[in-house]
Formats: C-alpha cells, sequence, structure tokens
C-alpha cells in the first residue's frame, strides 16, 4: 500500500514504486506514540489536584496516553504481521487488507 | 452556523497543548511531502493511482465528511434535540453508503470515469455534463470557504489569534499538503484525522458520561431538564423533523431524510466518490463506502450524547436550554467547545483542540481535492484546452488548487460578513444532491432515459428544490425544525422524475451499445466483476458486509428505539 500501489496496464511498467516505509499505519504510530509520551508524562508528573477535580477523579492525561500508546503498538505489530508487498507487474493480491 | 466567539469560550492552552497541536502539524505536512514522491502522473496526483487499500479509502470516506458542520452541528443537534439526532447517522448516511457500495459503485469504478460529473457526460452527454461540472465545482470552493470560516472562528474563539491569520494560515498548511501530495496526501491526512478525532472524543465522553452519572444519570438529566422522555428515545422525532403528527415525522425521516436527502449526499456527491475511486481494485471500491459505515454507526456517541451531557452539565447551556436566552452568552453550537473547558485538563485540552482543526481542515482540503479533480478533467481537459499531454494536465491541476485556496479564502471573508448568508449557501447546495440522485438512478436503471432528459431533470429538479426553500424562507410554507429541507428534498426528487420520464419519452434515446458499463441490464455481469477479487476473504465481500452493516443498524434502533 503506502503511497506505491500495483501498477495498472502498461503505462506503469517499469516505473520505480515506492512501497513500505510511508505505510499509513507507521504514520499513525508515530504520531499516537508522541501524543502518548506526552500525555502518559503529563499525567504522572503534571496533575494537579485542580486537574483531577475538573475531569471527575479520573486521570484522563494518564489514561488516554497509555491507551494511545497501545494503539501505536497494534498498529506496527499490524504492519510487521501484514505487510505491504509490492506489486511489480499488475499481479494481484498485495496487500490485502 | 454560528459560535459565540467570546470569551467565556477562551480555553486556557498551555505549553504542551500547543506542543501537541504543533507535532500533529508537523504530521499533516510530513504526509504532504512524502506522497509528493509517488506523485508522478496525473492520474496519481487525481486519483492517487487507484491504488488504495479499502480500508484507508474506507475510513477518508467517511473522514471527508466529518468536518465542521458533522462534529459542531451534531453535537449542537445532540444538545438540542436529544437521541432522535442519531438518525442523521443511522438513518441519514448508513443505508445510503451500504446502496452506494451494492449498486452504484460497480458502474462508477467498473466504467473508469475519473469523476462524477464525468459518468454524466458519458450517460447523457455534454449538456448534462456541463450543468453539474459547473455547480459543482462552484459549491465546492464555496463550501471551502465556508470550511475555512469556521476554522477561524474556531482558533479565534479558542486560542484568540486573530480571525484573518488563522484563515490564511490554515489556507497555507491545506495548499501545501494538497498541492504537493494531491488526493494521496489529502486521503493519508484523512485517515489520520479520523483517528485524531477518535482518540478526542472517546476520552472527552467518559470523562462527560462520569461526571453526569453514568447512562442513568444521563435519562435522568434529560427528563428533568424537558420534563419528558422524547428526547431519549429515536422515534418518532417530532422535534427533529418538525411535524407534530408522529406519522409525518416518520414519513418525513424515513423518506425526506433517510431516502432523498441521504441518497443524494452520499451516493452523487463526488467529494465522498472520489475516495472509493481511489481504491486499487472493484472490490475494494464496493467495500470503501460498507467499510466506512461500521465507523459512522458509532461516531455519533462520540458527538451527540457528549452533547446530550453539555446540556445538562455545563450550567450556562443549561440555561440557554430553558429558557432559550440569548444573555446566556451560548448557543447549541458551542456544546462540544463547552465540555472541553470544562472537563479537560491541559494535555488532553491540546489533543481535542488538534482533533477539532484537523477535522475543520480535512473537510476543506476534501473540498478542494475534488475540486482541482473536476476542474481539470471535467472542465479544462474537457472544453478549454484539449489532448495536451498528461504533464499538462498534472500543472493545470496544481496551479488550480492555488486559486482554489485563493478562491476559499476570499469566501471565507464574505462569509465574515454574512453568517446567515452561509447558512442559506450550505442548504442551497444540499439541494442540488437530491435531483442529481434522481437522474443517476434513473439513468442507471432505465435504458430509455435520454440525454436531453439528462439535463432537464436535473435543472428542473433544483430550480423545485429552490422554490420550496424560498418559500419556506418567507413564511408561505410553514415548517419548523428540519420540515423544510425534507420537503425540498422530496419535491426535487419527484420532480425529476416525472420531467425526465416525460421528456425520455418525447426524445430519441441513446443506442444501446453506447450504454454498456454504465446501464444495468446491458452491462455484461462479468464487466461489473473484477478478476483480482476472486481470492477474497469472506470479510472482504461486500455483500456480507453490507448485510451485517444493515443488522447492526437494526439492532441499534431496536435498542434506543
Amino acid at each position: 500500500m503506502s503511497i506505491s500501489g500495483s501498477g495498472q496496464g502498461t503505462t506503469r511498467a517499469g516505473r520505480a514504486r515506492r512501497a513500505g516505509a510511508f505505510d499509513i499505519r507507521i504514520v499513525i504510530a508515530a504520531l499516537f506514540g508522541i501524543f502518548g509520551l506526552i500525555l502518559t508524562g503529563m499525567g504522572l508528573f503534571g496533575t494537579s489536584d485542580a486537574d483531577l477535580q475538573k475531569s471527575d477523579g479520573i486521570n484522563i492525561n494518564l489514561w488516554t496516553g497509555i491507551g494511545l500508546l497501545l494503539v501505536a503498538v497494534l498498529f506496527v505489530l499490524w504492519n510487521r504481521l501484514r505487510p505491504i508487498i509490492v506489486d511489480t507487474e499488475a499481479a494481484a493480491g498485495g496487500e490485502r487488507d | 452556523m454560528t459560535l459565540v466567539a467570546e470569551a467565556s469560550l477562551r480555553l486556557d492552552a498551555g505549553f504542551w497543548d500547543y506542543t501537541l497541536i504543533a507535532v500533529y502539524f508537523v504530521f499533516v505536512l510530513g504526509i504532504g511531502l512524502m506522497a509528493r514522491y509517488a506523485v508522478s502522473d496525473s492520474l496519481d496526483f487525481f486519483l492517487s493511482g487507484r491504488s488504495l487499500p479499502a480500508w484507508v479509502t474506507g475510513l477518508a470516506f467517511i473522514s471527508a465528511n466529518l468536518g465542521a458542520i458533522e462534529i459542531v452541528g451534531m453535537s449542537a443537534n445532540g444538545a438540542q434535540y436529544g437521541m432522535p439526532t442519531m438518525h442523521y447517522f443511522w438513518i441519514g448516511a448508513v443505508p445510503a453508503m451500504l446502496f452506494l457500495g451494492i449498486v452504484m459503485m460497480p458502474f462508477y469504478y467498473g466504467s473508469k470515469v475519473r469523476s462524477v460529473p464525468e459518468f454524466m457526460l458519458r450517460r447523457f452527454g455534454p449538456t448534462a455534463h456541463l450543468v453539474n461540472a459547473i455547480s459543482f465545482a462552484l459549491a465546492q470552493v464555496l463550501i471551502a470557504g465556508v470550511n475555512l470560516f469556521l476554522l477561524a472562528t474556531l482558533v479565534n474563539a479558542l486560542l484568540g489569534w486573530p480571525r484573518e491569520v488563522a484563515v490564511i494560515v490554515a489556507a497555507i498548511i491545506v495548499l501545501s499538503y494538497i498541492t504537493l501530495g494531491g488526493l494521496s496526501a489529502a486521503i493519508y491526512n484523512e485517515v489520520l484525522q479520523f483517528f485524531v478525532i477518535v482518540a478526542a472524543l472517546f476520552p472527552l465522553t467518559v470523562v462527560a458520561l462520569d461526571r453526569v452519572g453514568g447512562w442513568e444519570g444521563l435519562t435522568r438529566g434529560v427528563r428533568d431538564a424537558t420534563g419528558s422522555t422524547e428526547q431519549l428515545s429515536l422515534w418518532p422525532g417530532n422535534e427533529l423533523a418538525g411535524f407534530d403528527s408522529s406519522l409525518l415525522s416518520v414519513i418525513g425521516i424515513v423518506f425526506g431524510l433517510g431516502f432523498v436527502l441521504s441518497f443524494g449526499y452520499w451516493t452523487t456527491n463526488f467529494v465522498e466518490v472520489q475516495r472509493a475511486m481511489a481504491s486499487k481494485s472493484m472490490s475494494a471500491a464496493r467495500r470503501t463506502p460498507i467499510i466506512g459505515a461500521f465507523p459512522k454507526m458509532f461516531i455519533p456517541f462520540l458527538v451527540v450524547i457528549p452533547g446530550m451531557i453539555a446540556a445538562i452539565i455545563v450550567p450556562e447551556l443549561a440555561e440557554f436550554k430553558e429558557t432559550q436566552s440569548a444573555e446566556t452568552g451560548v448557543d447549541y453550537n458551542d456544546a462540544i467547545l463547552l465540555l472541553m473547558r470544562d472537563l479537560l485538563p491541559n494535555g488532553m485540552l491540546g489533543l481535542a483542540i488538534a482533533g477539532l482543526l484537523a477535522s475543520f481542515m480535512a473537510g476543506m482540503a476534501a473540498n478542494i481535492s475534488s475540486f482541482n479533480t473536476v476542474f481539470s478533467y471535467d472542465i479544462w481537459q474537457r472544453y478549454v484546452v484539449k489532448d495536451r499531454e498528461d504533464g499538462y494536465y498534472l500543472r493545470v491541476g496544481r496551479i488550480i488548487t492555488v486559486v482554489a485556496t485563493v478562491a476559499a479564502i476570499g469566501t471565507a471573508f464574505i462569509a465574515a460578513g454574512y453568517s446567515n448568508l452561509m447558512d442559506y449557501l450550505q442548504q442551497l447546495f444540499s439541494f442540488f444532491n437530491a435531483p442529481l440522485f434522481a437522474t443517476f438512478i434513473l439513468g442507471m436503471f432505465w435504458k430509455r432515459m435520454t440525454a436531453a432528459a439528462g439535463w432537464t431533470g436535473l435543472v428542473a429538479g433544483t430550480l423545485s428544490a429552490v422554490t420550496v426553500f424560498v418559500l419556506s424562507e418567507t413564511g408561505v410554507l410553514d415548517l419548523p425544525g428540519q420540515g423544510s429541507a425534507f420537503l425540498a428534498a422530496g419535491v426535487a426528487f419527484v420532480v425529476d422524475i416525472a420531467v425526465s420520464v416525460a421528456v425520455s419519452l418525447r426524445t430519441a434515446p441513446k443506442p444501446a451499445k453506447e450504454l454498456v458499463g454504465l446501464v444495468y441490464g446491458l452491462t455484461p455481469k462479468e464487466d461489473l466483476q473484477d478478476p483480482r477479487d476472486r481470492n477474497d476473504a469472506w470479510y472482504q465481500r461486500p455483500g456480507l458486509m453490507a448485510g451485517i452493516a444493515l443488522v447492526l443498524i437494526i439492532i441499534l434502533n431496536i435498542i434506543f428505539f
């Protein structure tokens, strides 16, 4: 998948097609990883009592941060388990979702 | 839609909030840059080379629609009308999305057209094509401007930036990733945006539910505030539809919202259909709206429910709901923002702001990316400068993106002066879709329908919708709530069909061989299938997945009946 894909017909033959590095799943994992780290850090070290009271006693930064980190790991796993197969010729298959 | 841009909405964004927002924008622009390496011809730029997997196009499909109007508007409806707002998702979107995937997509994708107007051209010839292409292009630029204006209003209210600065900064960001990466960049950003919005709204909903005392607390709160349980059940939704009679209300919701308005929007709006056209095979194209239907079912829990809770636990909004007084300084459109202000600490606040900004920008990006396709292929290449090499049209696409963005900035500044005008514009454009759906569905299934019928039906239908709208605005017809929009769409649909049939019977049809691939019954079954899809697993079969989605919708309707 990513920004490339299987060529369609002859006009595309012989063109260098990129794949893999730009997998959107990795992009999502990276963003959620960064968000998760910041929020978890804030939840652990930057949460005042006033903050806690605001969100009704739930340390929402911490929980959201942990949740985001988990989702990031899931996306990386998905990427590892179902990597992108770059089709050179209009071969069937490729990345099945 | 107007937001109350007062200090009451000002959020206390701190260093880490801005950091989260900044990180997000680095990713948005980064996707544009990465997508640029893969763009090498105009099909790449406009349709992502028809290469994307279905889950990506499916999420982009609903994300393109998950803009300002959806999030702010539907949480506002939730605060005002309660549970019946769910109809906009369960009745007003999912069935039409399934219909698009099962019935219409084989013709769109199979005929290899590059845009919805191009389908008009092949089925009905140049007049219908030109009417459709120009009205669509015009509407998109204006709506892009409206989205931009809403975004600026939000940034102004939340962060205190001057509106003009916000308009221009947002326009430059959207412009850079679309001119760089074309539709791929727009689609990848929509997918990213989808997850960011969910990550922002889900914790907000959890905290809000906790604060109000769980589902029990929510139902008690709504009952106490409204004195009845009407806002807690889906049907008959009198308040939402604006009819006193429950029977009329149900008919209005099912036929007006569920059939004409939503089928018109979801099945013929190129902003949506373009996402499916970018997928890599027939089956992936058909699955695009079907995959989108699943998250679409559950988004209202993150939008409508917080809206309902806001009307209970935010004191100003609760007072507004009771008194409708402008003195409270807030209105329903502020529901989600007030909830963010009251419930989220720094950190989550930054994530929530990033999510909202993302959704508003994606709405505009979707308008611009579909506009440049229609302009380049359907107007410029077809009628102005024909037969040039592909690179030329790619350059035209990039240049016109800049022009469209500048035009959208202009529209945004006009809209800033006339906030009511903006509401009218949005409603008017929704009227283009109802007759379009009538023309499409008749044209796809009735081979006798002629070219002349194509454009006369479209024009007559649109004019009749506008007529109903003007009549209700001037008070000749009196329908509060959404009734006038339902009626206008219904009338447009019926008039379009009637005119199309009448004209078809008096004019000569196109020869059958020109309609292969465009009309049901003249298209061999094999043409509607794709050899690449033979080995699909069960969860990749469009029919089965659509069936599951339909059953889920019925279950949801029973649970919240």
